[in-house]
């Protein structure tokens, strides 16, 4: 009889291995859909790889896509971590996205050293608001946190168009319902010359490293992985989890405001209402990749980058689809899925070891 | 009885990973006996009786099993169906119950075809009524099980397996959950059912009803049966003997004059989801040097009175003393830097962080503390040196400080946390429940360590559903029922036994915490 | 105010609210499907798409109505067998599973679609599902409108609640799916298989989701869209809550939201002047979220809805 027996300790190695591989296998899969498209899957492979690492400018295009995505992969795996779903992501990044505008494109005038942190601190703060809501909504009236976010992502997108149709629409656009460009002083610097990739990347990446500090280092991070890990011992052990849940919907929701703050003023310079390609949802996959570790947030954000800018440019030159790349996305969040189960789980042919002999 | 065999184990064996659960165990059981399966926790009672019943598959032996003509057949293991159908049934400590079904639903569930499209419940209603005449296990059939009492709900899992015609009746600590007069009325039902040719193991770690009951003993220790005996020939010793394989340390309370109140509660009330888990009008005084035992059947105001008292459950009304000053907001923050040391009932749900790490999980109280943190960092060292000195000083044995918290067993876990609590030298503890599933050497470990605490000048609060276990190590019993609390002014395991029913009511509200003690 | 009262009057706002309510029906029926065993599944979003466009393929692919009614279901049924799988036996989170399969499922359609049909302009249209045409019944006053006049897809939503709710309440299986979703120990204790009745659930449950896609492409429009799910998924799962797992209630909740949206739409052109349209195309979601307040804290969730179960290991 085949037994599902739990693991006594998984190995370091088997923690590291296991996103890698499933990476892996997600990437193979692709080429089912590759041959069902009718393309060579080889050349097919070889473009993307091409796409992403053919040179500079590929790398660069690779490590823009991978800044919003370290975001809000950190803004799931935070909040994941407290067992607090956000899956709202995409609604805080576009609430971030147009703070960012509405402060930044000529609202208000400063020099660059003031408007750029005034232009984060105030998109941060939009995207925490809009993790707040759901967030109360939970602890006070039991609402369920997942179906709330959701709904609201869709209720953010509807005030985004009203936004972008009304108050900050720009006057310039000729129509098009665009807001108007955040002014040089907002913008925030590119890193390489005639490069897209700007210095969201690097305020990314101390943010995923101060995560990883605070996470396991604070006494945030410890009250954060307590209710997380079982809430009911924590509220016995004197931690506020309501205090906690909230304090981690702040950050989380703050730092997918970030992204859409990083997007408007590092990438775009306005914002439209196809801002995100998904970057919200996508930050999810990051996060489970990553096994919810702000450090690895940052490598499975590099690779996510990697497939949707090497698929989007092996579609361009071989016209198959790019909807792969999303396919590719959500079968390596799958694979990650079930290689966590073998993580934790063995399968035997003898009988289980948790069973309590008494 | 007859000397009719209707099952016999053959050499059963059961390995957990390194653990030896059961070791080649025999058994044998005749038509119409009753067999008590006694045996420390651990000793591997459960195990067998789950081997038998197909939820674990043994790693060697066999079972065989008298079908309908008396012919002993082999058991297909591994399949409760298969064991069902040869007429075994098993009545678990934890029930298998659909709460939001009736008691109709959950005896028939299983027993018709799922692709019928239609029930016919009026044979079956019928069936189950006769059965209830017959044996005096009456529920109401209609009723969601979900608002039944617990005696009930075990009526209920009787009542399902006698639905199957079974020939053999397996029951788990059966009275685990009842009052002295419910467990006495439960053995005259199986008594009935006995004389009409059932046969029935039951697993108990109660010395008392397993000589009142049962007809002969067998004893598990360590996984090996370590003797069998009839149950005329035996007495409390000799048993006891053969289940620590020892004579266990007597735990010694030595008398104590009671110190200055502690705790006090006046006319409190906490309201909870039913009045099963509320206080009413609760009035109560803890003294230093003394233990308060509250004896009652689960679900009659303990889960009530350990949350006020660990700071989960407000008090909706009242007033809580702590060593003579009023608590003015009744939280867990609150009553920790009071000095309550809190020791949960569910020390897996409420007691850890299973996925953290032991020297964690021995801060987790104090993370305001500067010696565990400063400027909002842990001091990673310290924390770890504290755990070191306290798994050394309270004997918390597993795989280090930093492994995972829920990879110590039970004992452990329990060790840990009375480390935690007492080290912080508390002037009040809540110990709920402080033995329930050990064995008995971490037992009376924590019965002597509650001793020295109350030794050393705590006052402390003893919920234990075991009856035993009060009268053994509490200076005063109040008894819980409905939500209400009365002191028992005996003694006497009758008497306690009737107000624990509820049997007994006050004429008019009685101060408890008597200030004559 | 007269004009709301005279939308409420008119037989074509009824009518409507019945059209919007349809797929919202099939869905929250098979999520309650689920869970009622146990089992969240958020792959319902996806699992919509899925069924949209399948649906309309099949049909397009010349299989007919009914073959792409049937498409569908199968077609929510794989993925519907897919997120049982992982959820199941394996016991992985149900969240992330769910959100998983909806990525999935949605990629996967769009790929499909998209590499079937790589250059239209314009999406192709298929022949859809007609209204009925009931002798004497389609001609009655107000009913005729109302119920007579609706496409049979509408009414085999009607008759799945009525199925649904049988089942549930007056067979043996679905007193089982009840037990499982409470506490699977007892249904085990019974000899039934945990997993069996789980799975089950969870396919026959994705099978009705991809169904209320598939209204969406073959009744209410003539072809597929890209976004054109557009978060009915979710609102099912609120929707859900709301009716606190009866299916009488669903299809209570399911109508009150079609009415409500069927109400949005009429007063945007009444006074689209004063308020802007998003205020009513945002409603609909908002409306979730209270009613999912409203409702939370006295729901009866099923009590072992989240919980993976193991076998051997009580």
């Amino acid at each position: 009889m085949i037994r599902i027996e739990p693991r006594a300790a998984t190995s370091q190695a088997f923690k590291l291995g296991l996103p890698v591989l499933s990476a892996v296998i997600a990437l193979l899969a692709a080429a089912i859909p590759l041959a069902f498209a009718g393309a060579n899957i080889l050349t097919a492979y070889g473009e993307m790889v091409k796409g992403v690492f053919g040179s500079l400018f590929a790398v660069s295009e690779m490590l823009t896509r991978a800044t919003p995505l370290i975001f809000t992969g950190l803004a799931a795996a935070l909040a994941f971590r407290a067992r607090l779903w956000n899956i709202g992501a995409e609604g805080q990044l576009y609430l971030g996205a147009m703070a960012a505008v509405a402060i930044g494109a000529g609202a208000i005038e400063a020099p660059s050293y003031i408007l750029v942190p005034v232009i984060i601190v105030m998109g941060c703060a939009a995207g925490a608001a809009g993790m707040v809501v759901p967030t109360v909504l939970k602890t006070r009236f039991g609402a369920d946190e997942v179906v709330t976010t959701l709904l609201l992502n869709f209720i953010v997108l509807i005030f985004l168009q009203y936004m972008l149709e009304g108050p900050l629409k720009d006057p310039m656009g000729m129509g098009w319902p665009q807001s108007a460009p955040i002014l040089d002083e907002g913008t925030l610097p590119g890193l390489m010359t005639r490069m897209r990739v700007h210095s969201g990347l690097i305020i990314a990446l101390v943010a995923a490293a101060v995560a990883q500090v605070m996470l396991s280092r604070s006494v945030w991070g410890f009250k954060l992985r307590a209710v997380g890990e079982n809430a009911p011992a924590a509220r016995h052990a004197g931690i506020g989890v309501d205090r906690t849940l909230l304090s981690v919907a702040i950050v989380s929701g703050g730092l997918a405001g970030m992204a859409g703050v990083s997007e408007v003023a590092g990438l775009k310079g306005y914002l439209t209402a196809d801002l995100s390609p998904g970057f919200g949802y996508t930050g999810i996959v990051v996060a489970m990749l990553a096994g919810l570790s702000p450090v690895g947030v940052v490598v499975a954000a590099l690779f996510i980058a990697s497939v949707f800018v090497g698929a989007d440019s092996m579609s361009r030159s071989m016209g198959v689809s790019s909807y792969l790349a999303d396919l590719i996305v959500s079968m390596s969040l799958l694979c990650v899925l079930i290689g966590g189960f073998f993580a934790r789980y063995k399968i035997t042919r003898s009988a289980p070891t948790k069973g309590e002999a008494s | 009885m007859t000397d009719t065999k209707v099952l016999s184990l053959n050499g059963l064996s059961k390995r957990f990973g390194s653990v030896i659960a059961n070791d080649c165990v025999d058994l044998e059981l005749h038509k119409g006996e009753v067999l008590a399966l006694l045996g420390e926790n651990g000793a591997g009672k459960t195990t067998l009786m789950n081997m038998l019943f197909g939820h674990y598959m043994p790693d060697a032996g066999t079972v065989e099993v008298a079908d309908e003509a008396g012919q002993m057949q082999a058991l297909p293991l591994g399949h409760p169906q298969a064991a069902l159908a040869a007429g075994i049934g098993m009545v678990h400590q934890h029930f298998a119950l659909a709460e939001n079904l009736s008691a109709l639903n959950n005896i028939v569930l299983g027993s018709e075809r799922l692709s019928l499209l239609r029930r016919d419940l009026k044979a079956a209603r019928a069936k189950i009524e006769r059965i209830m005449q017959h044996t005096g296990l009456t529920v109401t059939l209609d009723t969601p099980v979900g608002r039944l009492s617990v005696g009930e709900r075990q009526r209920v899992e009787i009542l399902k397996a006698l639905y199957r015609d079974v020939r053999i009746l397996v029951l788990d600590e059966p009275t685990a959950v009842l009052t002295p007069q419910e467990a006495d009325t439960l053995f005259e039902n199986i008594g009935a059912m006995t004389r009409e040719g059932l046969s029935v193991i039951f697993i108990s770690h109660k010395l008392r009803e397993v000589l009142a009951f049962s007809q002969r003993i067998a004893v598990l220790r360590h996984g090996k049966k370590v003797g069998e005996i009839a149950t005329a020939e035996a007495d409390e010793r000799i048993i006891a003997r053969m289940m620590v394989g020892a004579d266990t340390p007597e735990t010694a309370r030595q008398e104590m004059t009671p110190g200055a109140p502690v705790l006090t509660l006046q006319d409190v009330s906490v309201t909870g989801r039913s009045k099963r888990d509320s206080l009413t009008g609760a009035n109560l005084t803890v003294h230093a040097h003394e233990i308060l035992g509250i004896a009652g059947v689960s679900g009659n105001g303990q889960s009530a009175l350990a949350g006020l008292i660990s700071g989960l459950n407000r008090p909706t009304s009242g007033r809580v003393t702590l060593a003579a000053e009023e608590v003015a907001q009744v939280t867990p923050t609150n009553m920790i830097k009071a000095g309550v040391g809190r020791i949960p009932e569910d020390r897996h749900h409420d007691g850890m962080v299973g996925a953290m790490s032991v020297a964690e999980n021995m801060v987790i109280e104090r993370l305001s503390d500067p010696e565990v943190q400063s400027a909002g960092f842990l001091k990673k060292d310290a924390i770890t040196a504290n755990a070191e000195k306290l798994t050394a000083d309270y004997d918390v044995r597993g795989p280090g400080v930093g492994a995972r918290a829920r990879l110590l067993s039970g004992g452990n876990i329990q060790k840990m946390i009375l480390a935690r609590v007492f080290e912080q030298s508390p002037k009040l503890i809540l110990a709920n429940q402080p033995t329930r599933g050990l064995d008995m050497l971490a037992a009376s470990e924590v019965a002597r360590r509650l001793l020295e605490a109350r030794a050393a000048g705590a006052g402390i609060v003893l919920i234990s559903e075991d009856l035993d276990e009060i009268l053994g190590l509490a200076d005063r019993v109040v008894v819980i029922h409905d939500g209400e609390m009365i002191e028992a002014e005996t003694r006497d395991r009758e008497a306690i036994g009737l107000m624990m029913a509820g049997e007994v009511t006050p004429h008019e509200p009685q101060q408890s915490g008597a200030e004559t003690q | 105010m007269m004009d709301i009262l005279n939308i409420l009057m008119s037989e074509s706002f009824w009518a409507a609210s019945l059209r919007i309510a349809t797929p919202l029906i099939f869905g929250v029926l098979g999520a309650l499907l689920c869970e009622k065993s146990g089992v969240l599944n958020l792959g319902i979003e996806g699992i919509f798409v899925t069924g949209a466009m399948v649906g309309w393929m099949a049909v397009w692919l010349g299989l007919g109505l009914w073959g792409g009614v049937l498409a569908a279901a199968v077609a929510g049924a794989a993925f519907g067998l897919l997120h049982a799988i992982l959820t199941v036996p394996l016991g992985l989170s149900q969240h992330v599973s769910g959100l998983g399969v909806t990525l999935f499922a949605t990629s996967l359609s769009y790929f499909t679609y998209r590499t079937a049909l790589p250059t239209v302009s314009s999406p192709p249209k298929i022949e859809s599902f007609r209204a009925l045409d009931i002798p004497v019944l389609s001609d009655l006053p107000f009913l005729g409108p109302v119920l007579f006049q609706q496409t049979a897809f509408t009414w085999l939503a009607l008759l799945m609640v009525l199925l649904v709710w049988y089942v549930l309440n007056r067979t043996p299986l679905g007193v089982a799916i009840q037990a499982v979703g409470d506490n699977p120990d007892s249904v085990d204790a019974q000899g039934l298989s945990v997993y069996g009745l789980r799975i089950g659930a969870v396919v026959a449950g994705s099978a009705l989701m991809a169904l209320g896609g598939a209204f969406l492409t073959m009744s209410a429009f003539d072809s597929f869209f890209f976004g054109m799910v557009n978060g009915r998924g979710w609102i099912c799962i609120a929707l859900v809550i709301f009716a606190s797992w009866r299916p009488g209630k669903a299809l209570l909740g399911a109508l009150l939201f079609g009415a409500f949206d069927a109400l949005q739409v009429r007063l945007q052109t009444e006074v689209g002047a004063l308020v802007p349209s998003q205020v009513f195309i945002a409603a609909p979601y908002v409306l979730s979220i209270v009613a999912l307040v409203i409702a939370a804290r006295r729901a009866d969730y099923p009590r072992a809805l989240l919980t993976p179960w193991f076998k051997g290991q009580r």
